[in-house]
């Protein structure tokens, strides 16, 4: 008898889940969960009334609010005209799909990356599709999850697959020992830094290695998440003990005898030892310091206490667009990037809005405040995580440090929710893209990790984190 | 169904810079309408300065390119979102053809599915194509043939390039992506039977 192949976790996924090989060569994969959200839900929607289809699996189809929605207490749908109708298409087109909506009024309303896990609607070894490039966060859990566009989405909804090329695999492996004060948005910043953001272009990215296991769960869905950065089709890790805690009891979640068949089954999710990878990078982490954007793509990345580097730096071919990077931001190479003085603090986003993320950033902001020409928001990154926040007092810590206690949206990660900073402004953001334009016109953001941001927005000034968690002024 | 794409011939613009992403393609802000005019969000943050007029520098409102069919442009172009506004925009526009240095994934997807061709030049040809496109400012157009998977510029000059031979046929032909799919209905009904029985807490969530 012959030993099966050594898998890659991937591929057990993968293989698990393709239904079939179509004529042209693309393979069926059957997903798990599906999940769309207001900007794309009206048009695909209408697209599949048009051709006379209909929803294969609405019971395994969830839409929900987050991109264009108001965050401000008190919302409704008229807060921000200009979302208004795709709003009120979605609540409608929901209905008649039957549809569960996590509406604006839903005490579980959320950025779709955020709800699908703490529901537990999300599993290990589950694939998932959301018609967004941020979809591979869940990936944290053990899921495989893609993002995609409208058209794509309506073929998913009508079929409950995808039609997919088999992606290439890229196992990326963080090793060394974080410091205090140096968080999964450093490490992940820092290997995008290393990597560029072509670095992973569509391979499905396996994170491994002891930096990974040492990061808590929530830490890990920000370093799937960012793998979208680095261009990855998917990003996934291992589930291990400490997710099977996290997930046990969410309300999707099987229960049970069936959560006992579904964790020995969960336990044997992880590449084998001798799987083989298309390419295998690795990534040191010892040593890291706190690390912060100073361009305008999320590669552009240093740690705090090192100058805006030199254009003589650059990768070859990259350096006009680091001048011109430099240019938007209205950086001087050499320069420190400590000190810089900002207008703004965001927290919030898929990537950062986590309670984890808001335990962090509070961690700083207990017994100090916000410097006066700061304007400071932080919008939970679902209403769930809204309420165990409070439920531990964190909206005191915010509010009392002068930040604004938001409800759950995209809000200032793609200006989406009214909340948007004015050209020239210089905002520190805990989201995922610096681009230019993204936050406002001519607006300059500078990401990093929630502890930063809000060590940022006490200091007036970008500044290191980590004195401060020592109780340093 | 996806316009079919056979043989496209306009002028070619360069818009040669790296990492161009979707929001300055389409910014995000244009995708909060039921019916958002992608022509008019086509590039605008480049195109339009804050007043709204014209930037008269932005390679693309040069009056020789305005109405280019094919956009030639650096490495990983679409990279950012996988909103599919991003390629509206292009057809909206009229471009048809992208020749870029690379592509991002969920942008190249995107393309594929609205008819607008994807071209990754064979080999070290692509310094000498964007020259060739500088060059030409515009004057004469260029010939991107997908039966031959060739493009041609003026005097002759022809630039190979490969592609995936499933999504060659999808372009030619016109896509009909899900009837494709639903020719596989009975082997989805059976793999929802199995996996019922097997690992039910993927088929049903428990209300």
């Amino acid at each position: 008898m012959t030993e099966p192949m050594p898998a890659t976790l991937f591929s057990k996924i993968w293989d698990a889940h393709v239904v079939a090989q179509r004529g042209d060569g693309k393979f069926l994969v059957y997903m798990d969960r599906n999940m769309l959200d207001e900007v794309r839900a009206p048009h695909v929607f209408a697209r599949i009334e048009q051709q006379g289809l209909r929803l294969r699996r609405p019971d395994l189809t969830f839409a929900v609010q987050d991109h264009s929605v108001a965050t401000r207490p008190g919302r409704n749908d008229t807060t921000r005209p200009d979302s208004t109708d795709i709003i009120r298409a979605t609540r409608q087109a929901a209905h008649t799909h039957g549809v569960r909506l996590f509406d604006l009024d839903d005490p579980e309303q959320g950025i779709s990356h955020v709800v699908a896990p703490e529901l537990g609607m999300v599993l290990p070894g589950a694939t998932h599709a959301c018609a967004d490039s941020h979809a591979a966060t869940v990936g944290a859990l053990g899921a495989l999850a893609f993002g995609c566009g409208s058209t794509e989405l309506e073929h998913i909804l009508t079929t409950q697959t995808m039609a997919l090329a088999r992606p290439a695999t890229l196992r990326l492996t963080l090793h060394g020992r974080l410091d205090h004060g140096v968080t999964a948005k450093d490490v992940i910043l820092h290997a995008i830094a290393r990597l560029g953001v072509d670095g992973a272009r569509g391979a499905v990215v396996e994170l491994t290695g002891s930096a990974v296991a040492a990061i808590p769960v929530e830490g890990r869905f920000t370093l799937c998440n960012m793998c979208t950065e680095m261009g990855a089709r998917s990003a996934l890790s291992a589930p291990d003990d400490a997710v099977f805690q996290w997930l046990a009891g969410r309300r999707m979640a099987p229960r049970g005898a069936a959560w006992d068949q579904a964790l020995a089954r969960w336990r044997t999710l992880r590449s084998d030892d001798d799987a083989i990878f298309d390419t295998e990078l690795d990534v040191d982490c010892a040593g890291l310091e706190p690390q912060v954007t100073w361009g305008t793509d999320p590669s552009q990345s240093i740690g705090i206490s090192a100058p805006v580097p030199d254009i003589g730096t650059a990768p070859p071919g990259r350096e006009a667009a680091w001048r011109r990077a430099l240019d938007y931001m209205a950086l001087t190479q050499g320069a420190p990037i400590a000190g810089m003085p900002i207008n703004r603090a965001f927290i919030g986003s898929c990537t950062n809005a986590r309670l984890t993320d808001l335990e962090s950033a509070a961690a700083v902001l207990r017994g100090r405040k916000v410097a006066p020409q700061v304007h400071a928001i932080v919008v939970p990154g679902s209403m769930t995580v809204r309420r165990e926040a409070e439920a531990c007092g964190l909206d005191q810590v915010f509010k009392a440090a002068g930040f604004e206690w938001h409800e759950s949206g995209c809000s200032m990660c793609a200006g989406g929710s009214g909340a948007r900073a004015n050209p020239g402004e210089r905002i520190m953001s805990t989201s995922n893209r610096n681009f230019e334009g993204r936050q406002g016109r001519d607006v300059r953001t500078h990401l990093a990790s929630p502890a930063m941001v809000a060590a940022a927005a006490i200091a007036g000034r970008i500044v290191d984190v980590r004195p401060m968690l020592e109780g340093r002024p | 169904m996806t316009q079919p794409f056979t043989i496209v011939t306009g002028i070619a613009a360069p818009l040669l810079l790296d990492d161009v992403n979707t929001d300055q393609i389409t910014p995000a802000q244009a995708s909060r309408s039921l019916h958002p005019d992608y022509a008019a969000a086509w590039f605008s943050r480049w195109r339009l300065d804050a007043q709204g007029n014209a930037v008269p520098d932005f390679v693309l409102n040069k009056p020789h390119y305005r109405d280019a069919a094919i956009l030639v442009t650096g490495e990983n172009f679409g990279c950012g979102s996988a909103r599919e506004g991003a390629v509206w925009a292009m057809v909206a526009r009229g471009i048809r053809c992208i020749v870029a240095r690379s592509f991002a994934d969920f942008y190249r997807a995107n393309c594929i599915q609205n008819g607008v061709l994807p071209v990754v030049l064979a080999g070290d040809a692509m310094p000498r194509f964007e020259t060739l496109v500088q060059d030409v400012a515009g004057r004469a157009p260029f010939t991107v043939d997908l039966q031959a998977q060739r493009v041609t510029g003026p005097g002759d000059q022809h630039f190979g390039f490969a592609i995936d031979a499933a999504e060659r046929t999808l372009l030619l032909e016109g896509l009909d992506d899900i009837g494709l799919s639903l020719k596989h209905k009975t082997e989805i009904d059976r793999w929802e039977r199995k996996t019922a029985s097997e690992q039910p807490w993927l088929q049903a969530i428990p209300s």
